[in-house]
């Protein structure tokens, strides 16, 4: 029994209504939370197991769909749009997929909080775990569809340049942006029960509005204006690199400002609300 | 040295997700005392209100109070879980609360792999996490059930590996929600003993509870409260 007894993280409390330090413990949950990724990921991977269990091909239901997807949509818009395939279909497939990882994030995110309320409230944890959990568990879905878009490329012998890289870059934006999402929207969710069937409405038609389905192109000088939706900033730091040889810098810097605004106002609402957060769930 | 000091708790659940309005018609018109609305005009239920109290190291504390008098409030704002509204809190020591042994756990993991994960929550190294399942797995008596889901576990055999995996921690603060009964008799005995350990072992203890037994066995210290408050802090000395 005895070496077991380690020091642990909560050996000192120390709260004072009058005074409630709360930039000071929101930076320290962030820090605690990143810590224990590996918590995280554990849980994570359960979640994945979890909602699999049984199924014979598990999240690989997901890269089937993404690819009966694919050819449904890229046959039927690529003949709507009088694309040629061989351009239409590499476009579809990153766009498809990053729009998969990304939309399916944010419903998932909706629940961060809600669905960890027994934890939460039997078990002194930092809150950044269950948004880093919600980001592992979904970037490991979109991971067993990632593998769609080299084969696509191979097929339409669509070979990226050394640019290909920034891509990289993209992906790391994403990521921040889903750490912060999980928070927000979890937090906010857990507020207000009405927000999650808007946030499903907004998801729905920003599939519509983003060049997912068509490409930026045939908005022709329109195209300028494109950098106000932060979903298309934030997909064509994947899709420019990939594809287009880089991506406009307009839609780059849209995409960190976009970043840097989300991350803002996450820690603004999580420094204020934090202590509340156990009485929302 | 582990101290627990508390200075004008008060703790307050807002009620959010029901119809407030029609709810403070009817329940603020009933001249209540605990349910009220505070500054920003919201139905709050006063949990706790202005507890003020400290435990110093040696003491054994027996929460003792109707159903919903707050003993289950204040056990998790011990343990870091709310935060108080109002008031000042200082808890210093390493806490182990058994307020929900069976926290975290999950059903369609196996009884080894739960083990794993509570190692995660507790942030132990590979070495601890090895000795943690051996000594959970042991304690917990369930052979080679450790290897199927707990989904499958009977009732006491989930149980007993909560409790051997909630009491393998010695922790110098140790919170606990209602003395534990687990299992089977043999199993009872064996958990009597440990649980002795640990209560033994630890600092402070404070436990929530209805049992006069178990304050009469445990405990020097009896806080009793109602409606959120303390209404009598005494020693055992009185209690027949």
């Amino acid at each position: 029994m005895s070496s077991l007894s380690t020091p642990r993280p909560n050996h000192y409390i120390s709260v004072d209504a009058a005074n409630p330090r709360h930039v000071e413990r929101a930076l320290a949950d962030l820090r605690d939370g990143l810590s224990q990724w590996r918590l995280a990921l554990a849980l994570a991977r359960l979640d994945l197991r979890n909602r699999y269990r049984g199924s014979v091909l598990g999240p690989f239901w997901m890269s089937l769909s993404s690819l009966v997807m694919l050819i449904g949509l890229g046959l039927l818009y690529g003949a709507l749009f009088k694309f040629k395939l061989s351009d239409y279909l590499p476009h579809l497939a990153v766009s498809l997929i990053i729009w998969q990882w990304i939309s399916g994030f944010i419903i998932d995110s909706c629940t961060t909080l809600t669905s960890a309320e027994g934890v939460i409230r039997q078990m002194r944890l930092p809150y950044t775990l269950h948004a880093l959990r919600v980001a592992f568990r979904n970037a490991l879905v979109a991971a067993h569809s990632l593998l769609l878009i080299p084969i696509v490329f191979l097929i339409f012998r669509q070979v990226p340049g050394p640019e290909a890289v920034l891509a990289l870059f993209g992906v790391v934006l994403i990521a921040i942006n889903m750490v912060a999402g999980g928070l927000l929207l979890g937090m906010v969710c857990a507020r207000f029960r009405d927000i999650p069937p808007i946030v499903a409405n907004v998801v729905q038609l920003a599939f519509f509005v983003s060049p997912i389905l068509w490409k930026p192109e045939l908005l022709g000088d329109g195209m300028v204006w494109m950098a106000l939706n932060p979903f298309y900033a934030l997909l064509e730091t994947v899709r420019g690199p990939l594809l287009e040889g880089g991506g406009t810098w307009l839609a780059w810097l849209a995409a960190i400002f976009y970043t840097a605004v989300h991350v803002v106002l996450t820690g603004v609402l999580f420094t204020r609300f934090r202590s509340r957060i156990a009485f929302w769930v | 040295m582990a101290r627990i000091c508390a200075e004008g708790l008060r703790i307050e659940f807002p009620l959010y997700h029901f119809g407030a309005r029609s709810m403070k018609k009817r329940l603020l018109g009933a001249a209540s005392r605990r349910v009220r609305a505070d500054a920003h005009n919201r139905v709050v239920v006063s949990a706790l209100s202005d507890l003020s109290f400290t435990i110093e190291s040696g003491e054994r504390v027996a929460l003792v109070g109707h159903n919903g008098a707050g003993k289950s409030t204040l056990l998790r704002t011990l343990a870091g879980i709310y935060e108080p509204v109002g008031g000042r809190l200082t808890v210093e020591g390493e806490i182990g609360s058994l307020i929900d042994p069976s926290a975290g756990m999950d059903i369609l993991s196996t009884g080894r792999e739960n083990i794993r994960l509570r190692a995660l929550y507790r942030g132990l190294n590979a070495e601890q996490t090895a000795a943690l399942e051996a000594e959970a797995g042991e304690f917990s008596g369930l052979g080679e059930f450790l290897d199927v889901p707990i989904h499958g576990y009977s009732a006491g055999m989930s149980i007993r590996l909560a409790f051997a995996l909630a009491t393998a921690v010695q922790p110098q603060i140790l919170l606990m929600d209602e003395w534990f009964s687990a299992g089977d008799a043999d199993f009872m005995a064996k958990a009597e003993a440990r649980l002795e350990e640990l209560v033994t072992a630890s600092e402070i203890l404070v436990i929530a509870t209805h049992d006069m037994n178990v304050v009469k066995r445990w405990c020097n210290r009896v806080i009793r409260l109602e409606a959120g408050r303390i209404v009598g802090d005494e020693g055992t000395e009185g209690l027949v």
